[in-house]
């Protein structure tokens, strides 16, 4: 008996019991379709983390001296966070000598934040993510301007009250009015705006656009940070490499400010996109876990099932068994009648798992901020996995229908 | 009656005797079925049921043959055996030339196959499949392609009459019709021999006799034809009458011999 002969009474038999065949398969389904949707919702989260957002928080092939970890979130020791406390901060005057120190490629630019209170005459007051920068920094994050300018030289060295805003605080503060040229109050002190930057999206719902950037020696300054401090001097190299190569003399010049002896860690943090992906990473790795121990539950239970479904039916159909066994049928196309049938049964299930998790993922991924990729590769794993579960629970009744006796079989009354 | 009385021609009598006396050898070609001393033991929880003591039968080529007994006799065992769905576990089996009795599970299923046609007293087709499906399915196990399926399967349903059938279930069909099915998908790979167990068993005499007729004309155009029953005056139908009794052949003779013995007993039924 061919292959596709087993198929199609494969076929035949599952259309016959439709209830039975799609109480088989739906454990095979629900497995799939766990596989297929978080698979996909990881996968669009990681391609997410990869291309969008590590790119919008920190620019690529760049670093930033910082005191401590600004991406390190999740499981940092007591100890660890006392260390981070103890730290001095990163000062205006390291910037010099560690600019110095650079290679002459390498861009760099000062940055402190911290939340203020915004106001305008149009709106309600806000707390709003407010930062002082120096030149190189809208180059250094590729970021430009939708309507008005960016901060000229000028400005940057007078120190001019003049901020670029985000698309959300343009939004807020200037509802249907057109911000440019329009004066925004932070701590009560004016500042004009000159420019709204482009619109930056959202991570996990957290909008991007909710900043308002103006130059280092500006009134500003003084509500970001205490005297002197900064919170990150930013440092791009043209490649991987030139970043290297300037981290390292970022590294050994604060280390020589600091008086580091050379058993001395590091006092101070160089943290670059990877650190940022550190935790992705590790979170990542903790989903595909989930990504994997769940749909191996329900392919179990679905294994299970469909073992004890071919069983019954095996059950069912000894007479059946007996008669072909007399007509010719030897052991192998007996197993092959039910090992096909559980196959295709589950093959089915899991086409059917493979559409419905793609739906899913698509589905959670319009209705909330979670993105989702469907990878090729995980359909056919769905696929694959859900034909094997199916081969697999198909073994042992077959095994049971191959090795029935024809003549005690066809006895059998039914 | 005296044991292994032999009531046929002397001459066909003891060529039967030689045939079956020499173990070992490959019987001459114009017998289909040679046993030589066939044995079969069951063990039923501890107990050894002997149900074939040594048979020695052997059936010539367009043979139709009865094989009678009360129940016990062993008729049932010697049926299985000589249909390959058991082995002897003594004894030898030769069937069409081909020493069954040492065959794998899976040889006997390829003789079963091309060697066998059963037709059964439950008819045994698949409840599911239409006429002509349950038809094609020796060969479907036969590897026969499924145009070549349809077109011999529909043909053998022609010879029983059952071609306007074809599309019909099982549950569609009379139980004379149903075993007129069965005896199409027994012809249906050209079978050395048509093994029939109590073929007329869940039949009203006027459906037995119907079938007992397309025995007949099966067995006049050249096919082998061994039938098991337990009621005389379908045995009668056969020209050669065995007997069987406690796992023993009883007797061994022509249908005017069983009738003349038992005619009484047949006409009485």
């Amino acid at each position: 008996m061919s292959f596709f002969q087993a198929i199609r009474l494969a076929w035949d038999t599952i259309r016959v019991q439709k209830l039975k065949s799609f109480f088989t398969v739906i454990g095979v389904t629900i497995g799939v379709t766990f596989l297929i949707a978080v698979v996909s919702i990881v996968a669009g989260m990681s391609r997410y983390m990869e291309d969008d957002l590590v790119g919008k928080l920190i620019a690529v092939n760049s670093f930033s001296l910082r005191t401590r970890p600004d991406f390190q979130v999740g499981d940092a020791t007591q100890a660890q966070r006392a260390e981070w406390r103890r730290r001095p901060r990163v000062l205006r005057s390291d910037v010099d000598p560690v600019a110095e120190a650079l290679p002459p490629t390498a861009t760099w630019a000062v940055e402190s934040e911290s939340s203020l209170n915004v106001e305008s005459p149009y709106a309600s007051p806000r707390r709003t993510q407010c930062s002082t920068i120096t030149e190189q920094w809208f180059t250094i994050k590729k970021m430009g301007v939708t309507l008005g300018r960016l901060i000229n030289p000028q400005e940057y060295a007078n120190g001019t009250p003049v901020v670029v805003v985000g698309q959300d605080v343009a939004d807020h503060f200037f509802p249907n009015l057109n911000p440019i040229g329009r004066e925004l109050k932070i701590q009560s002190i004016p500042y004009t705006v000159v420019g709204v930057a482009d619109k930056q999206g959202s991570v996990f719902g957290q909008s991007l656009d909710k900043f308002v950037l103006a130059p280092e020696r500006s009134p500003l300054n003084r509500w970001v940070n205490p005297h002197g401090v900064i919170d990150a001097m930013i440092v791009q190299g043209q490649d991987d490499n030139s970043m290297r190569e300037a981290m390292e003399a970022a590294r050994a010049t604060m280390r020589s400010r600091r008086h580091l002896h050379p058993s001395q860690p590091d006092n101070f943090e160089l943290e670059t996109s990877e650190n940022a992906l550190d935790f992705w990473n590790k979170v990542k790795g903790y989903l595909v876990i989930a990504g994997i121990a769940l749909p191996t539950v329900g392919l179990v239970v679905g294994a299970i099932v469909i073992m004890n479904i071919m069983l019954v039916a095996v059950a069912e159909r000894t007479r059946e068994i007996g008669i072909r066994k007399a007509l010719g049928a030897r052991r192998k196309d007996i197993l092959n009648q039910f090992m096909v049938e559980s196959a295709t049964l589950s093959t089915l299930g899991a086409a059917l798992g493979v559409a419905l998790g793609i739906g899913f993922a698509k589905l959670l991924a319009a209705v909330s901020p979670l993105p989702a990729a469907v990878e090729i590769w995980s359909i056919f794993l769905g696929v694959g996995v859900g034909a094997g579960v199916g081969m697999i629970a198909g073994i042992y009744p077959a095994s049971r229908a191959a090795l029935l006796d024809p003549i005690a079989a066809m006895r059998q009354e039914t | 009656m005296s044991s292994n009385t032999i009531e046929a021609p002397l001459s066909e009598t003891a060529e039967r005797r030689a045939v079956v006396g020499v173990v070992g050898q490959a019987p001459d070609p114009r017998w289909v079925i040679v046993t030589r001393g066939v044995k079969r033991e069951y063990d039923m929880g501890g107990e050894v049921v002997r149900a074939l003591r040594g048979v020695d039968l052997a059936i010539g080529r367009n043979e139709y043959v009865a094989i009678m007994g009360p129940s016990g006799s062993g008729k049932s065992t010697l049926m299985n055996i000589v249909g390959c769905l058991d082995t002897p576990n003594g004894g030898e089996y030769w069937l069409n030339g081909q020493l069954v009795s040492e065959m794998s599970d899976d040889a006997l299923a390829r003789v079963r196959n091309k060697e066998i046609g059963f037709v059964f007293q439950t008819f045994n087709l698949l409840p599911r499949a239409t006429a002509l499906h349950n038809v094609e399915l020796p060969l479907v196990y036969a590897g026969v392609s499924s145009d070549e399926r349809r077109r011999r399967a529909a043909e053998a349903l022609e010879k029983v009459q059952l071609d306007k059938r074809m599309d019909h279930r099982p549950n569609e069909l009379s139980g004379g019709q149903r075993q007129r099915v069965a005896i199409a998908r027994a012809l249906v790979n050209n079978p050395s021999i048509l093994l029939a167990d109590e073929p007329t068993g869940n039949l009203d005499s006027a459906t037995s006799e119907e079938i007992m007729r397309v025995f007949e004309t099966l067995a006049s155009t050249g096919q082998t034809v061994v039938m098991v029953t337990h009621e005389p005056d379908i045995a009668a139908h056969a020209r050669r009458v065995v007997v069987l009794r406690d796992g023993l052949m009883s007797t061994d003779e022509t249908r005017d011999a069983f009738v003349a013995r038992v005619g009484h007993s047949v006409a009485a039924l």
